[in-house]
């Protein structure tokens, strides 16, 4: 099963502005609220990584009686890797879901609404090609029961999949007005 | 070799459009799906290729000749003769059985009775429902009213096949069983199928799926409300 990726899930929420650790936890677990939520610790130490790569860079401290936050700013490497991530499709597999569904919370997150409808289009029709692929085999004559049972499996999946990219989609106004009012 | 095409076809019921422009090319033996949200005009571009309705604007074209300005009279014939329709609810005639309901295109086209009727009955062969002949409709499940009904939809063998959410009334199993007959026949004889459908898994039967938007055809391959940059739609 594909694990969600972190890094360019904080990298997506970074997209959006400059924000310390401790937003960025917060954001995560409202944006992704049946993912697990995120450990302080987790995002502290992805932080940590991306600043090391480039991908991030310190953008000031604020100091509220308490001990120093540091805000991140995404950096141009940054944007870059998040892009290339966006851009990749997911093969369209039985247990996808998860990582589709941070990827299109993500994209649909990010300030250039044409690469997420870029990425958007691409995705559909992959997952559209393989449930066509998948329906050619389950339908050939010399399809085996157990052949039918598995295409079955996979079919029921992929179909779930696109109906909630569609009605993920037909909500997508309202959410670009909540992000980018 | 293009058999069926829509040149920017227009239609309004009353003060709401419904198609706004829908250009589409069909070629001969293809099955194509046309998918789309509801309210999206997918059924009434059906109708409009089917010679069901006549659009308001535009060309509806089969085999290079014109059929939109045909006579309803010549439309009737067209759909007896060339074409099939399937829609969702079999629309079967009540008060005949099912090899009656079958033999009807035939008889209306002028075929004799005898022959009719093994027609018929070679068609619900194939449909597995031969033994459903004599019994009427209402005795019937849903999937074995559907299964008349396609058989009936394709006795004439038709060049075009035109289907309307023709497994929209059928549990998950059924459905699936009908639209598999109904595209191995299709492929069989190279009858050209318009899939009218709004579920992905269905639309997967198809060789090529169309996807129309507030009555145009979407070739952004999404189909959906998602703004465009610079805040158009």
């Amino acid at each position: 099963m594909a694990r969600v990726s972190t890094s360019h899930v904080l990298l997506g929420l970074l997209a959006a502005g400059s924000r310390h650790g401790y937003e960025l936890k917060r954001a995560h677990d409202e944006r992704l609220p049946r993912a697990r939520p995120l450990a302080f610790g987790q995002v502290y130490a992805t932080l940590g990584r991306l600043r090391r790569d480039g991908l991030v860079a310190p953008a000031g401290q604020e100091r509220e009686g308490g001990p120093d936050r540091t805000a991140y700013t995404l950096t141009g490497e940054g944007r870059a890797a998040l892009d290339r991530w966006l851009a990749e499709v997911e093969p369209p597999m039985p247990y996808v879901s998860s990582t589709l569904f941070a990827k299109v919370v993500v994209a649909l997150l990010v300030a250039d609404v044409d690469r997420a409808r870029d990425y958007l289009v691409a995705q559909r029709r992959a997952h559209a090609d393989r449930l066509r692929e998948l329906t050619a085999a389950k339908t050939a004559p010399a399809a085996t029961v157990d052949d039918v049972v598995a295409a079955d499996f996979a079919i029921a999946h992929l179909d779930a999949d696109l109906r909630w990219l569609h009605t993920t989609l037909d909500r997508v106004a309202d959410w670009h007005r909540e992000v980018h009012p | 070799m293009t058999q069926l095409q829509a040149r920017g076809v227009v239609k309004a019921y009353g003060p709401t459009p419904a198609l706004r422009g829908v250009n589409l090319e069909v070629g001969e033996g293809e099955i194509v799906s046309v998918t789309g949200p509801s309210g999206c005009g997918k059924s009434t571009l059906l109708h409009c290729l089917a010679g069901i309705l006549r659009p308001d604007a535009g060309q509806v074209t089969w085999r290079g000749q014109r059929i939109d300005g045909w006579s309803e009279a010549a439309r009737s014939k067209l759909r007896r003769t060339e074409f099939g329709v399937l829609f969702q609810f079999g629309q079967l005639v009540a008060e005949l059985t099912a090899a009656e309901n079958v033999a009807l295109p035939l008889l209306l086209a002028g075929t004799g009775r005898r022959e009719a009727r093994t027609a018929a009955l070679a068609w619900l062969d194939r449909f597995g429902v031969v033994e459903l002949a004599d019994v009427r409709p209402g005795e019937m499940s849903g999937g074995q009213q559907q299964r008349c009904a396609t058989a009936r939809a394709l006795v004439t063998e038709p060049q075009v096949l035109f289907a309307d959410e023709p497994t929209g009334a059928l549990d998950t199993l059924t459905g699936e069983q009908v639209l598999t007959q109904l595209v191995r026949l299709a492929r069989e004889q190279h009858t050209t199928v318009v899939l009218v459908t709004h579920e992905p898994r269905i639309a997967a039967y198809a060789d090529r799926e169309v996807i129309l938007r507030d009555g145009a055809v979407d070739h952004s391959g999404l189909g959906l409300d998602l703004p465009l940059a610079g805040g158009q739609r």
